[in-house]
């Protein structure tokens, strides 16, 4: 008895062991080529990192989820193109009132939304008043306070009355706030999106990948590639293992410029890059020994080399810019020379302000370009004599909760990605920065209220004073680098807006 | 045997209750406001406040322990604060991800072991067996994502003869599925087969001195014949000892695996949820973790009482 179980149950393993290796060994054999090699001319998969938790921005903050949804799932009445200038999207066109304050759109017509309802006007209408209701949640529906009320002219004319006259507001159309939603579409934005774009949401393995389907009634031009993954990454290395490995067409917004060299090199692949609305920005907390002293930011200023930051931390990618504002806004200009890299002067002016020999705390977020700016800031600043004490907080949980939220911080550094922020950041002072903005306040409202060429002279001063006083460093703006497979055309190089368009890309 | 068989159901409900407590107060007492997190860069007061009551994080500690327990009891792990939809189906989605990988590297871990093990106490006294014992050491020194990473590098990025990373449910594309788990399995696999065949082979050759298998030797059994035929049951139980607490190590350690591969399974989720703050999806899958630890410790203990006579015996 006992002797018919002992082998009964060897006959059992045995038969498990010889099965898995059969498995395991017979598939191996079976796998010769390189996986994933065919190319599908209809189908493309893209590997990004940072997951969206969900897929309503109407409650979630984060750039994931726009990334996906913009462009792709919704659209606004107006777009930006690669060179960030404004353009019509399912706005044909619109005129503004003698005064500034009143847009009337004339609306595309035959578009519909992907549930199959009609867009019209009264679509605008509600979309607009949605963003200034209580269901929307992300921290962003401020850009619409500026916004009146809304008027139906007729299905294919709405008319937009401002509070008063906004340059920016037009601006904030393009962005996420401006996203056309059907009223009959947005019980579970989470989960079902409903727009007017290109794409469908076709399926979401949460944690792994949303899958996009081309629209066969899609009023503009058709996608160039119907069927689009968007794979989701832990981190770069495994965003370029699966494009070596075949398993991925084409990765956005590469996070490790360290690894592209390996790309570079090779014919099948093709490396695009471009630049972004990031601004990898050094604070020094304004209101918090040393830095209430404009003369103690100033000398870090002069202490940091900017270029050598980028070249070291980055890899030499990303732009130079020495203000808080991306080359692609209407009102950017090079203010590289205002703190050019001058050590002595650096060690005069703490010598002025009495603070040799300082002292500072340098909160670090965990992320890998926080990370590399932080070895190179603390030996420049320990050339001048400032002694940096390197902390790490965990990023979003602690360095929000501890630098972004109860400002208790004297320096750190994170990648300012919004749109047009440098009046986010600057024009409040009980933002993290702490700048006092009594000087730029009535400059800044008074160029958003006037016209293009105004609004643009008024905010270049803006900046000038920003950057003059030392509220921040900015030490350079974050390349958006993207790899691809050598066939694939139409990628946007330039992140302009939050928005990864795919309806451009196509297979050549 | 039943009056043991309760006491360890007994020690199951009370560790269980213990866990979820710890679990809880650990998950308060970390910094980052979930509401906070989650209203993000551009948020008012006025939204964290209202995030926060929606969430329930403002109501007493007592109050969200018992929303959160007793939904555990009924199987409802609740909404998450982050996702915004109900997180059981997800956690059992990923539940099986993660068993699938584990369970397949335990097998693989096994097959390797248990023979390697019983060669090298067979072979103790020559060069064969101490060979066996040098490479297990050097083995059990390797870390699980190392010898994942070093795969990678080798199989998929320079011979390109397996994916990276990814997966593929085995109901989907049963083939992709295999080609995927191939390197995971195997880097998990790796440092269990090494652990195990010491401990299978410390078995094995404590029982080949003991009388019983003296006495059958003197029957007329060659040392082989006598060690299969009577030695091996025994040897069993410890191995069996081993194996279930490394089966429970290995779901822990399955967590980095999961993200150099990025397998879709509890530990990916749980890495995101920490950095999410979304606390009750956390509690979940840590809770999650403990039960499959604290089953597989009862089955063990139960099979254990069947298993061995001494046991049954001391306890009658």
């Amino acid at each position: 008895m006992q002797r018919s179980t002992t082998s009964r149950r060897a006959g059992v393993l045995g038969a498990l062991m010889v099965s898995t290796i059969l498995a395991l060994t017979g598939c191996t054999a079976g796998s010769t080529g390189t996986p994933g090699s065919a190319t599908d001319k209809n189908t493309l998969t893209v590997a990004l990192t940072g997951e969206p938790v969900n897929l309503d921005f109407t409650t979630t903050a984060g750039a994931a989820i726009p990334q996906a949804m913009m462009s792709n799932v919704y659209e606004g009445l107006v777009t930006l193109d690669q060179t960030g200038a404004i353009k019509p999207l399912l706005a044909t066109g619109w005129e503004t009132s003698a005064d500034n304050k009143s847009y009337t759109f004339t609306l595309q017509e035959g578009v519909k939304f992907s549930n199959g309802a009609d867009f019209d006007a009264e679509d605008v209408k509600f979309s607009i008043e949605r963003v200034k209701s209580d269901a929307w949640l992300n921290g962003l529906k401020t850009k619409m306070d500026v916004v009146d009320n809304v008027q139906v002219v007729s299905p294919e004319t709405v008319t937009v009355n401002l509070k008063r006259p906004s340059q920016a507001w037009l601006y904030s159309m393009t962005t996420l706030v401006g996203a056309m939603f059907d009223p009959s579409g947005v019980d579970d934005l989470a989960n079902q999106p409903v727009g007017t774009g290109p794409y469908a949401l076709e399926s979401w393995a949460r944690g792994e990948s949303i899958k996009l389907a081309g629209r066969d009634d899609y009023w503009g031009i058709m996608p160039g590639i119907k069927n689009v993954t968007l794979r989701y990454f832990a981190d770069a290395i495994a965003t370029t293992n699966a494009l070596t490995s075949g398993d991925v067409d084409l990765v956005y917004n590469m996070q490790a410029p360290e690894l592209l060299a390996g790309f570079q090199s090779k014919p099948e692949y093709q490396v695009i890059e471009g630049t972004s609305n990031g601004e990898i920005m050094l604070s020094m907390n304004n209101n918090v020994a040393p830095f209430n002293d404009k003369r103690v930011r100033q000398a870090v200023m002069y202490a940091i080399d900017r270029q050598e930051v980028r070249d070291t931390a980055w890899n030499g990618l990303g732009t130079l810019v020495g203000g808080p504002v991306p080359p692609t806004d209407p009102y950017y200009e090079d203010l590289n020379d205002l703190y050019p890299h001058d050590p002595a002067k650096a060690r005069e002016l703490l010598k002025e302000a009495g603070a040799e020999n300082l002292d500072v705390t340098f909160t670090v977020p965990t992320r890998p370009y926080a990370n590399a700016v932080a070895e190179v800031v603390f030996s420049q600043l320990k050339d001048v004599g400032i002694n940096v004490k390197i902390q790490s907080a965990e990023f979003p949980a602690v360095w929000l909760d501890q630098v972004f939220n109860r400002h208790d911080y004297q320096m750190s550094v994170v990648l300012a990605v919004e749109a047009r922020d440098v009046l986010t950041m600057f024009d409040n002072p009980d933002y993290y920065i702490g700048y006092d903005n009594s000087k730029i306040k009535d400059e800044a409202a008074l160029a958003d209220e006037s016209d293009t060429a105004n609004y643009v002279a008024g905010m270049k001063n803006v900046v000038r004073t920003i950057v003059e006083d030392a509220a921040s460093d900015t030490l350079f703006i974050f390349p958006n680098i993207s790899v691809a497979k050598a066939g694939l055309s139409g990628i946007g190089a330039n992140s302009v807006t939050e928005a990864l368009s795919l309806a451009t890309i196509a297979w050549s | 045997m039943l009056i043991r068989i309760a006491k360890n159901l007994a020690r199951f409900v009370v560790t269980f209750l213990v866990a979820t407590l710890a679990v809880f107060g650990i998950m308060r007492v970390l910094p980052g406001d979930p509401a906070a997190i989650a209203a993000g860069e551009n948020a008012t007061p006025e939204l964290i406040a209202r995030l926060a009551q929606e969430f329930g994080t403002d109501r007493p500690l007592p109050e969200q322990y018992w929303d959160w327990f007793s939904g555990l009891l009924r199987g409802d792990f609740g909404v998450s604060y982050v996702t915004r939809t109900d997180i059981s189906p997800l956690v059992l989605d990923k539940v099986q991800v993660s068993l699938i990988l584990v369970t397949l590297a335990m097998l693989l871990a096994l097959v390797i072991a248990i023979p390697l093990g019983i060669l090298a106490a067979i072979r103790h006294n020559k060069p064969s067996g101490a060979l066996i014992s040098g490479l297990s050491q050097l083995g059990i020194a390797i870390p699980g994502f190392l010898l994942g990473i070093l795969l990678v590098s080798f199989l998929s990025l320079r011979l390109g003869w397996l994916p990276a990373n990814g997966w593929t449910p085995p109901g989907e594309d049963f083939g992709d599925f295999i080609r995927r788990i191939i390197l995971p399995v195997t880097a998990l696999a790796g440092v269990q087969s090494a652990i195990l065949t010491r401990y299978v082979r410390s078995a094995v050759l404590e029982v080949m001195h003991e009388d019983y298998l003296r006495t059958a030797r003197a029957k007329g059994l060659s040392p082989t014949r006598a060690l299969l035929r009577h030695g091996l049951r025994n040897a069993a139980i410890p191995v069996l000892t081993v194996t279930s607490v490394q089966f429970a190590a290995l779901i822990i350690g399955a967590v980095v695996i999961e993200r150099v591969f990025v397998v879709p399974g509890l530990g990916s989720m749980l890495l995101t949820a920490v950095g999410n703050r979304d606390l009750l999806t956390v509690q979940s899958v840590v809770m999650v973790l403990v039960a499959i630890t604290l089953i597989i410790n009862l089955v063990v203990d139960v099979l254990y009482t069947v298993l061995d006579p001494r046991i049954r015996a001391a306890n009658q």
